[in-house]
């Protein structure tokens, strides 16, 4: 009468959609956990999900129900010293008798957590940064891989069978299997050979040993010539794209007048950079400096962290990455970009030598440069000097910025370069 | 009787299950059991959270509650503070169950039992059920449901059908006939009808507000007739039928909502028997099975151990206690009833003369057949269950400052004890009693609804929340007046 449905293969992630409307929903606040998230993380750690945390109490679903008060007569299981009439004191909290449930994952209870996916994640960034959709799915797609030659394997397809090591195979096994029957059979034939040249022939003896090394022989024939467990494929395997490297420098300003909200912005950028980067070299390296008066190479910790004051010298930073270029990343091998990041700030003496500097030696050797200033309102003479380096050189990017969405354009001639 | 098993690992195949179904239906078919025919999925535990995070239906609207509701299973489950249901299964005919892959042969044999003859007998012949839902036609319903919804959706924005969704959700429990029965539900008639109704409605609502207002309005509204003449408890009905700004679209919405409210809300009502008679009749299936030498001793154990954690009942100072329940308090009382019938002490003779030495399994029939959880408890729960349980009832006054005991499992407490439990399945008791009580059909067309209080007990934290639902639902002035029980008003809400 019953009848058995397998469903096993029915798609899964019916309540896809449903995840998506709860997304949508909470955009709001799942934007402002992620760019926490983002301020908490490493430039070069953005490939992955984030656990995302809203309040309970914004996402729960209300119905009329009853308060504390009024007069409730409940029944508990498990009385163990009561009897008719007794009093005990009111319990603190909710509820009388149920136990306060403590969480012991460190997650309190008035927090709703959940994970968001990579991909999930990175739609949440790139919304803030206003990209567009070939973009995204450019930095969104995961790395690509390209099947390569490793060596041989046991099994494969037809078409990747390697004729010569199946062979090779196949005579060692042959060999093996038929050395025990082959030795047996040359003793027993000295012994018969003896036999039939000695005096009197033992007619029995010579029957059984004729037989044997009959038997022998069937069994020496009865080893295949070529067999399954010979076969030989060429194996291939999936390794990532192999391509050049490239190397990042983040130049930033942190000078005093850099406050977080200005450093945050900077990270956006240069965590945009970075991603692009990844997408398409196999291996990126990063390079911190960060300058006042004098500027100092750091670890991104340093980099965004550490409060300095003083004036600022900008060339210091460009000298210094000059040298670096010229130590530890000859542009032959590398592919370079530069990211800078400041307030506007500069010695005015210094803007021209800013500017001497990308034009003469800097530019030449790397692939694209991006310049942003944060929040000045009035161009102060190192984007003068900046624009002049723009008219130069194609590949140098500047733009002034007030929210996370300015940040883009300043890469758009990047990323329209990859799409063509 | 000793015959071979049916198996012997824990692996289970598909022609196993058929062997174990085919003999768990002559041992049910035996005992009595009138079931719906079944459908037996074989699910992932990945499509086991689909199922279950949208009501267990397998066909449902979308809505951004059930994917807070997927998040939150997922979460528990990959982190392994939570295993999944063994079993889903729906009212419906067939009676369709969800086996889910990872279980073992024991754990299937167990949920085909439980789910398949348990629960599909009970969904068949429960008074509730048979009144008040439709098990032919709910699938049919609730992709006419789901499509409808899309449709919205893609004519007036997702946002404007979620907004919607969320008031009609928040207010669902409000939404159910308690007394009169609805007319069956079938996907034809829904269609067919649909068009008929919306311009039917719309003609309707507009009548009330199109009297033109007389000049003396003053004397005129002293003199109105109060609308609703009566009060009314469905609050999405009469929001569906009254609400002046509706679009026909969103009073088929407020219907399909409405719908789904009344056909789960007899499962409200039968916690307890539902989850008592399904566990009842695995162990008594089982253990026939067993009897009869068709399953190993070995799988006999491992379905007694997990039967034993579905009916554990910590007590109340246990940090794992979180309410009585369901299915241990079921299974007793109807382990109780049997017992009852066959081996009756003289107390049972005493409280229950018109059961003992009866056949059990009709005495069990009937009580299925005819109760709610409320009634059942109040009917069946012996003085032996309450001392099993050691069930005391407290009392929580806000005039006092201590607890007190009112009665405990003793011969003076029983009953009371009884009374009590059986007062705490109402539901009616549970969730506020909210009516409409006044339309200003001559005025700013607010709507009055009451909060009739009961033991003085006051409405929770959400209730301004809620008013902002219905204010949305109503388009006017929204008004809720807390009433105690000499008819003063104790407290109002009020939402523009």
């Amino acid at each position: 009468m019953s009848q058995f449905i397998d469903r096993r293969l029915n798609p899964k992630n019916k309540s896809a959609v449903n995840r998506q409307r709860f997304l949508q929903r909470f955009r709001g606040q799942i934007r402002k956990a992620v760019a926490d998230a983002v301020a908490k993380r490493s430039v070069t750690d953005v490939d992955r999900g984030e656990k995302i945390q809203i309040p309970t109490k914004d996402i729960s679903e209300p119905t009329f129900r009853h308060g504390q008060g009024g007069r409730r007569e409940v029944v508990q299981p498990g009385n163990k010293e009561f009897i008719a009439g007794d009093k005990v004191p009111r319990p603190e909290g909710e509820e009388g008798g149920s136990g306060n449930r403590a969480s012991d994952t460190g997650e309190g209870m008035d927090e709703f957590v959940f994970e968001l996916s990579r991909e999930e994640f990175l739609e949440f960034i790139f919304e803030d940064l206003e990209l567009p959709n070939m973009v995204k799915r450019q930095l969104a797609r995961e790395a690509t891989f390209k099947s390569q030659h490793a060596g041989f394997t046991s099994d494969g397809s037809p078409s990747n069978l390697h004729v010569i090591r199946s062979m090779r195979e196949a005579l060692a096994r042959r060999t093996a299997l038929r050395a025990p029957s082959a030795d047996r059979k040359r003793e027993l034939e000295v012994e018969l050979a003896a036999l039939l040249t000695g005096g009197e022939p033992d007619e029995e003896r010579i029957a059984a040993l004729s037989e044997e090394i009959a038997l022998l022989e069937r069994r020496i024939r009865a080893v295949p010539f070529l067999d399954t467990i010979d076969l030989r494929y060429r194996n291939r395997i999936q390794v990532p794209k192999p391509s050049t490297q490239a190397v990042m420098f983040c130049l930033m300003d942190v000078s005093g007048s850099m406050d977080e909200v200005k450093k945050n912005l900077a990270k956006r950028f240069f965590l945009l950079l970075y991603l692009f980067l990844t997408r398409n070299y196999e291996k990126t390296d990063v390079v911190f400096i960060r300058h006042h008066t004098v500027a100092l190479e750091v670890d991104e910790q340093d980099f965004f962290y550490s409060r300095e004051t003083g004036g600022t010298v900008v060339s210091s930073a460009l000298e210094l990455m000059k040298d670096i270029i010229r130590d530890r990343y000859p542009s032959g091998d590398w592919n370079i970009y530069g990211a800078q990041a400041s307030d506007g700030d500069n010695w005015p003496e210094d803007s021209t030598n800013c500017s001497r500097l990308l034009i003469e030696d800097i530019m030449a050797s790397v692939q694209y440069y991006a310049y942003i200033e944060i929040n000045n309102h009035e161009p102060h003479s190192l984007w003068m000097e900046y624009e002049k380096v723009a008219e130069y050189w194609p590949n140098f990017a500047m733009q002034p910025i007030y929210s996370a969405a300015d940040i883009y354009p300043v890469f758009r001639e990047l990323f329209k370069k990859q799409q063509a | 009787m000793s015959r071979k098993p049916l198996s012997e690992g824990s692996e289970w195949t598909f022609e196993l299950l058929q062997s174990y179904d085919t003999e768990i239906a002559r041992i049910a078919a035996g005992f009595g059991l009138d079931t719906y025919p079944n459908q037996i999925e074989i699910i992932t535990s990945e499509q086991m959270m689909d199922c279950y995070s949208s009501t267990g239906m397998p066909v449902f609207y979308p809505h951004w509650s059930f994917g807070k509701q997927f998040l939150t299973v997922e979460k528990s489950y990959r982190r392994g503070y939570m295993g999944l249901a063994y079993e889903l299964v729906i009212n419906s005919n067939p009676c369709i169950a969800y086996l889910m892959e990872e279980n073992s042969m024991t754990m299937q044999a167990l949920v085909i039992a439980h789910a398949c003859y348990g629960h599909n007998s009970f969904f068949k012949n429960n008074y509730l059920f048979k009144t008040w839902t439709n098990a032919d036609a709910i699938i049919d319903y609730l992709v006419f449901a789901r499509n409808y919804i899309a449709e919205c959706e893609e004519r007036y924005g997702v946002s404007a059908v979620e907004e919607l969704l969320d008031s009609c959700h928040a207010l669902m429990n409000y939404g159910v006939d308690r007394y009169r029965r609805p007319p069956a539900l079938s996907i034809t008639e829904e269609k067919h009808r649909q068009k008929e109704r919306e311009e039917y409605l719309q003609s309707q609502i507009n009548d009330l507000w199109l009297r033109t207002v007389p000049k003396k309005e003053r004397y005129f509204q002293e003199q109105a007739h109060q609308f609703p003449a009566e009060p009314e408890e469905n609050l999405l009905y009469f929001f569906e039928k009254n609400a002046p700004l509706l679009e026909s679209w969103q009073r088929e919405i407020i219907r399909i909502v409405r719908k789904i409210a009344q056909y789960l809300y007899p499962q409200r009502q039968t916690k307890v028997m539902n989850e008592g008679w399904a566990t009842f009749w695995h162990y008594t299936l089982l253990n026939r099975l067993y009897d009869e030498g068709l399953v190993t001793d070995g799988f006999m154990l491992e379905f007694l151990q997990s039967h034993t954690n579905v009916i554990s009942q910590p007590p109340y100072y246990s940090n794992h206690f979180s309410g009585l329940n369901p299915y241990a308090l079921g299974f007793a009382m109807m382990s109780d009833i049997r017992r009852i019938c066959e081996h009756p002490a003289d107390e049972d003779r005493k409280w229950f003369p018109d059961l003992v030495d009866t056949d059990w399994t009709k005495t069990l029939d009937f009580a299925m057949r005819n109760f709610k959880d409320e009634s059942f408890i109040a009917q069946y729960l012996s003085p032996k269950v309450i001392r099993d349980f050691k069930l005391f009832s407290v009392l929580d006054d806000d005039l006092n400052d201590e607890l007190e005991i009112t009665h405990i499992h003793d011969e003076d407490g029983y009953r009371a004890v009884r009374h009590v439990l059986s007062d705490q399945y109402n539901l009616g008791n549970l969730e506020p009693s909210i009516q409409v009580y006044r339309v200003d059909t001559r005025g700013d067309r607010s709507l009055t609804l009451r909060h009739y209080q009961h033991h003085r007990r006051p409405l929770g934290e959400s209730t301004n929340e809620m008013l902002r639902h219905v204010r949305r639902l109503w388009g006017f002035k929204a008004r809720l007046e807390t009433v105690d029980e000499n008819g003063r008003i104790q407290k109002s809400y009020e939402c523009d």
